[in-house]
């Protein structure tokens, strides 16, 4: 029953010794001074990063958005066109069509996470032989890398050689078409994002449950819920802030998904595993119409704002209730 | 006399349910769910071993084998003699180390300004640096790759090192850390004279090595598996890192799939290695940041 996530504040708190009154008597003196002092010692501190910040990230950001209104031709100073390029995206149908398999495969993966993850913490979080090994393995799949990941997927569902296909030909199914056929290649993808992601949604669903105080659950059986009771009316609204979070969590994960996709199917066959990230890399790399890319990129950039905006409001609202 | 025996049998009634019928069948279909999910979850890994040791003729073969007809390392002598798998690795050992270092030290100096120092601006400095941490690359990789490519350094480790570093999620984890040292403490040292970089050096970061372990663990797989930039970022098939290798060996192999899953098995390992030692950290981090 170890808080894992608790640790570390525990062993902060450990290290510091009680306030003394003194000191803090003494610094409330000298508090103006020290502010102008510290402004100059705070730009010291965050200039390295800020530089960093600043020439790699928020440049390239402004540049894209300059880029999205240029047109593609080369480097440097191309000509102005406006909003040609998002006019263009409008009646794009490749473009809808990636929204679209974005917002499916949002969809099925995110619920499909959430369950599977509260799932098997209320499992790892039961009295269980050999609890510590399980989670280890379920964790595990989050450290590997997307393209190794993605890579193994090929491998378990190649059409002709791959593992699952000679599986259901050994028990005398039908085989699935999982590379050519683009429902099949779609489940697929879903199959190898779930493999990757259980493990975060476990972990935060670990922390939340063992936030609950048990006397809660013994309450409970003393008025005789069933342990579907239990779980539909305790566990699930308790564990509402976990839930939060990693809903914005799944669905910036889910939206962002590039290496599985890239290496599995490439957005095919034909356009049917196409999402925006890939199209955007598709358009800036392959195709080389890069303000197109950037257009694209700067609609991502605004969906992903959105959910991180929604992902403050509410850990503010988490930080104040306790 | 009655009582005891009364108390006896009260006492005795609870343990005869622990191991009812109802509760033992419980905890087995508990421990064949979690049997069946923890085989679930291996099945890959143990797949991609399985196929990095096998000949390439039962790998082509339409027939079932769930065993290397013969073990053998075939696959690996590919890798190593045919391409530069060990260049590839070292390469990622040595971008994964430069911008661990770069971004920790940053991030670690950054969070203490976020979390104990008074500035004009700071809410918003720290709402903007923050607004960046969950942009993916496709947002920038137009302009990234133009951008080093004007200042020269298209194709070489630092058009990798450079927006890799700039990275704030280790911003976050730092500051929240770094808030939670008592002011006390610090003002206790400016009593004795201390400056801040004293301050920092000397109190700080040895209260600090929880949070350097994690954000350095976090860093360095992170960085060791990062694919997209580093795929627009590198050229040259000497310079490439182990994600990068992957692909352009998926790229020459096709479905000959031993090769690719002998460098995948290599490219794996350093982190599985990681991670198992120090699984505490990584789940805590992974936890606060939400990263992966």
């Amino acid at each position: 029953m170890s808080a894992d996530t608790s640790a570390r504040e525990e062993s902060t708190g450990n290290t510091a010794p009680p306030p003394s009154p003194a000191a803090t008597y003494r610094a409330k003196s000298g508090r103006p001074s020290r502010q102008q002092r510290s402004t100059g010692a705070a730009a010291g501190f965050l200039g390295p990063n800020l530089i960093l910040l600043g020439i790699f990230l928020f440049l390239p950001l402004g540049w894209a958005l300059l880029i999205s209104f240029q047109e593609s031709s080369g480097f440097g100073a191309s000509g102005w066109v406006g909003l040609e390029n998002y006019r263009r995206l409008v009646v794009d149908p490749t473009f809808w069509q990636s929204a679209l398999n974005t917002a499916v495969f949002t969809l099925i993966t995110v619920p499909l996470s959430l369950a599977l993850g509260l799932g098997l913490a209320v499992l790892m979080n039961s009295v269980l032989p050999g609890r510590k090994l399980f989670r280890t393995l379920i964790y595990l799949p989050m450290v590997i890398s997307g393209i190794a990941t993605a890579l193994m997927g090929v491998l378990l569902f190649d059409e002709s050689t791959g593992i699952v296909n000679k599986l259901l030909r050994e028990g005398g199914f039908a085989t699935i078409p999982w590379q050519s056929e683009g429902t099949a290649a779609f489940a697929s993808i879903i199959l190898v994002t779930l493999w990757i992601r259980v493990g975060f949604n476990m972990v935060i669903y670990l922390a939340g449950l063992q936030g609950i105080s048990p006397e809660l659950y013994e309450a409970a059986r003393l008025e005789g819920a069933s342990s579907w009771q239990q779980f539909r009316y305790l566990t699930v609204p308790l564990v509402g802030p976990s839930t939060f979070f990693l809903l914005i969590m799944d669905v910036i994960y889910s939206f962002q998904v590039f290496d599985t996709i890239f290496v599995m199917t490439g957005g095919g066959p034909g356009r049917s595993t196409s999402v925006l990230v890939t199209y955007a890399y598709e358009n800036g790399f392959v195709t080389r119409d890069q303000s197109y890319a950037a257009a694209i990129g700067i609609v991502i950039f605004l969906v992903t704002l959105v959910f991180t905006a929604i992902q403050w409001r509410g850990n503010r609202s988490r930080d104040t209730v306790g | 006399m009655a009582h005891p025996l009364t108390a006896r049998g009260n006492g005795a009634a609870p343990r005869v349910r622990r191991v009812s019928p109802a509760q033992r069948a419980s905890s087995i279909a508990r421990l064949v769910t979690a049997v069946v999910v923890g085989l679930v979850m291996m099945f890959p890994l143990y797949w991609m071993i399985t196929i990095a040791f096998s000949p390439s003729a039962d790998v082509v073969s339409r027939e079932l084998r769930v065993w290397p007809s013969e073990w053998t390392l075939d696959n690996f002598r590919t890798i190593f003699g045919t391409f530069p798998a060990a260049t590839w690795f070292g390469n990622s050992v040595v971008v994964t180390a430069i911008i661990t270092i770069l971004t920790v030290s940053v991030n670690l100096l950054a969070g203490y300004a976020f979390a104990k120092l008074d500035f004009r601006g700071k809410g918003f400095v720290f709402l903007l640096v923050l607004s960046t941490m969950m942009v993916p690359v496709q947002v920038l990789m137009v302009a990234q790759f133009r951008l080093v490519t004007q200042l020269g350094i298209y194709g070489t480790f630092w058009a990798v090192i450079f927006p890799s570093a700039a990275s704030a999620f280790g911003i976050f984890l730092a500051r929240q850390f770094i808030i939670a040292i008592p002011d006390e403490l610090l003002e206790a040292a400016k009593m004795d004279g201390a400056g801040t970089i004293r301050i920092f050096l000397q109190i700080i970061l040895p209260l600090c090595k929880p949070l350097i372990a994690v954000l350095v663990l976090l860093t360095v797989m992170y960085q060791w598996n990062d694919f997209a930039w580093p795929l627009i970022a590198l050229k040259d098939a000497q310079l490439f890192t182990l994600p990068i290798g992957l692909l352009y060996l998926q790229g020459q192999y096709g479905a000959d799939y031993g090769a690719i899953m002998a460098l995948a098995l290599l490219s794996i390992t350093p982190i599985v290695i990681m991670f198992l030692a120090f699984q505490k950290y990584f789940v805590q981090g992974l936890a606060r940041s939400g990263i992966r």
